[in-house]
């Protein structure tokens, strides 16, 4: 009834990360970057990512300004994939929508996800969803995007 | 106090229903209003009974379909006090009307070094399409700007209208700061320099008395769904003569006197403009939907909203936790009231409310240049119509505080 039921989604886990991002400042050496845009809200997320020479998350960083949810989000998401594989991490992004899609996971992919899991509770409220899956998206796209660049510059054009 | 205020609400009953456990309180009616039981009733009577195509057929149903279709028509004309019916463009909403006039009436008559003048509050929709075009004509698209609490600065206006203007495009009212613009006076300036005014009624045609002739302005667009009426039926209102002079939008049936291999002519206003088959039923039911608030009358609509603003607005301004954006004199606000809590994202404060029951939207509204003059990337909107009391009020208030101390302290049990 009420208010009430905003506790199941604004847990105090997601409150911490939201009033104190973690890893919230641009990378000066990102090895990839991207600006992604919240369409029904208008928030920005940049998500910088420094892959080392094992293709291994080595650092990542972010900067923008969104809802507690985004924020928290972004916090809880650079979190968990620091020092992930680019393999690992995208699956865990996989995991990460699909549970917010109510889809079903084994314990340890949801697991692997660390604070972050805590935010299946967002299934209920279907407005917010794009809040919370914005940071994985744009970590997804930056990752992929990368797997691109390493595809079409292995001839070494230039 | 709370007498004073006509209950409309058991014309609708989608308004009757509990969300998330609380009654519902609809406050979004700048994004799109509810419908009245009659506006339902035109509809389904219409495809119950009278659906054919228009203008096409000459058995019993075409004949009927298109005597509706065409006396929609009539009442929008009154509605806006047009001069004839010929001048009542159907369209799919306020942004195909806007696009129709950049693209035609616009296309025709911006050339390199000219300009087109708009205001920083324009919705993106009476935006965009000036920006296009002046980028595709190399013409100079110029921003009047705002007074300190939120109105249209005229006297920018007289400024940023010369000579060298062709096209001043202005909202009648703002969809974000509730203000009314000085329309009439803005299409006085435009025409002492030989320009045509624009006017975006999107978020006034529902709300308040609207004269075509009197404003005088050149072209006026707005939409069914935000007065009670239909989606994808809306109305371009254009002077006759504009209108001859103007080619047509698009191509296809209904629009043409003769085709043959080679060329074709066009037929008479309105359906010149009205390409292919027409969302009847929206007209119809837009139709009902103006029978409805004249039934009422649109003074007393807008009286109704005044009062219910001049209950809320005094106090949400007294809450210090809050920042409220547009004038602050609730004679000069609409039933628009965009607002923050310090603090706290307008999408969390919307998800609150929605807890309470309160429905409101929360976004850039799609304003982006307004929002980044106000310095805000959102702001939660409230926005009130006929059938909204002053307990609706109340509970917004009410889901407002709530959402405060929730945000304050983490919860609802607080300790």
């Amino acid at each position: 009834m009420g208010l009430s039921k905003l506790n199941s989604l604004y847990r105090e886990v997601i409150l911490d990360h939201s009033d104190h991002p973690h890893h919230k400042h641009p990378l000066a050496d990102s090895t990839s970057n991207i600006t992604l845009k919240n369409p029904t809200c208008g928030d920005v997320i940049n998500l910088d990512i420094k892959l080392d020479d094992h293709d291994r998350i080595a650092d990542i960083g972010f900067t923008g300004d969104g809802c507690t949810i985004s924020q928290s989000s972004a916090s809880m998401m650079t979190d968990a994939v620091m020092g992930k594989s680019k393999e690992q991490a995208l699956h865990m992004a996989k995991t990460f929508s699909d549970m917010v899609m109510g889809k079903q996971h084994p314990q340890k992919d949801l697991d692997e996800l660390e604070d972050a899991a805590i935010l299946s509770s967002v299934m209920q409220f279907p407005a917010r969803i794009k809040c919370a899956t914005l940071s994985w998206w744009a970590l997804q796209r930056a990752l992929m995007r990368e797997e691109d660049q390493d595809q079409k510059t292995e001839p070494k054009e230039d | 106090m709370a007498s004073n205020v006509t209950d409309f609400t058991h014309d609708f009953a989608i308004l009757n229903q509990w969300v998330n456990d609380e009654s519902l309180t609809y406050l979004d009616n700048a994004a799109t209003a509810q419908k009245p039981q009659q506006v339902i009733d035109a509809l389904t009577h219409f495809y119950q009974h009278d659906n054919a195509n228009v203008h096409r057929g000459v058995h019993t149903l075409a004949e009927r379909a298109t005597e509706q279709y065409e006396a929609a028509r009539g009442k929008l004309q009154h509605f806006i006090n047009a001069a004839e019916p010929a001048e009542v463009i159907f369209t799919k909403g306020a942004t195909d009307g806007l696009n129709l006039v950049a693209s035609t009436y616009g296309e025709a008559h911006v050339q390199a070094g000219d300009e087109i003048v708009i205001s920083i509050m324009e919705h993106h929709s009476n935006l965009i399409p000036w920006q296009q075009l002046a980028i595709k004509k190399h013409a100079t698209l110029k921003y009047i700007g705002l007074t300190a609490d939120g109105e249209l600065d005229l006297a920018d206006a007289a400024r940023k209208i010369t000579d060298k203007t062709k096209i001043v495009a202005l909202t009648h009212a703002s969809n974000v700061l509730g203000t009314i613009t000085p329309l009439k006076e803005v299409a006085k300036i435009a025409h002492q320099h030989g320009a045509v005014i624009v006017g975006d009624g999107a978020q006034a045609a529902p709300h308040i008395p609207v004269d075509v002739q009197d404003l005088n302005v050149d072209f006026y667009a707005f939409s069914g769904h935000k007065m009670m009426g239909p989606t994808g039926i809306g109305v371009l209102y254009g002077k006759r003569d504009l209108l001859e002079h103007t080619e047509p939008y698009q191509y296809g049936g209904e629009m043409i006197d003769f085709v043959t291999r080679d060329k074709s002519t066009w037929t008479q206003l309105p359906w010149k403009f009205e390409a292919g088959t027409q969302n009847i039923a929206g007209a119809i039911g837009l139709g009902a939907a103006v029978d409805y608030l004249e039934s009422i009358g649109m003074a007393q609509v807008a009286a109704h909203e005044q009062h219910l603003v001049n209950y809320l607005l005094p106090k949400l301004l007294d809450l210090d936790y809050l920042e409220v954006y547009g004038p602050h004199d609730p004679a000069k606000h609409t039933g628009v009231i965009a607002f923050n809590l310090k603090g706290i994202h307008p999408h969390d404060v919307a998800t609150a409310l929605d807890m309470d029951g309160v429905a409101v939207r929360a976004g850039h509204h799609c304003a982006q240049p307004l929002m980044k003059e106000l310095h805000q990337a959102a702001t939660a909107r409230a926005s009130f119509y006929l059938y909204n009391t002053q307990a609706d009020a109340d509970r917004l208030l009410k889901a407002i505080q709530e959402a405060k101390e929730f945000f304050s302290h983490g919860s609802v049990e607080t300790k």
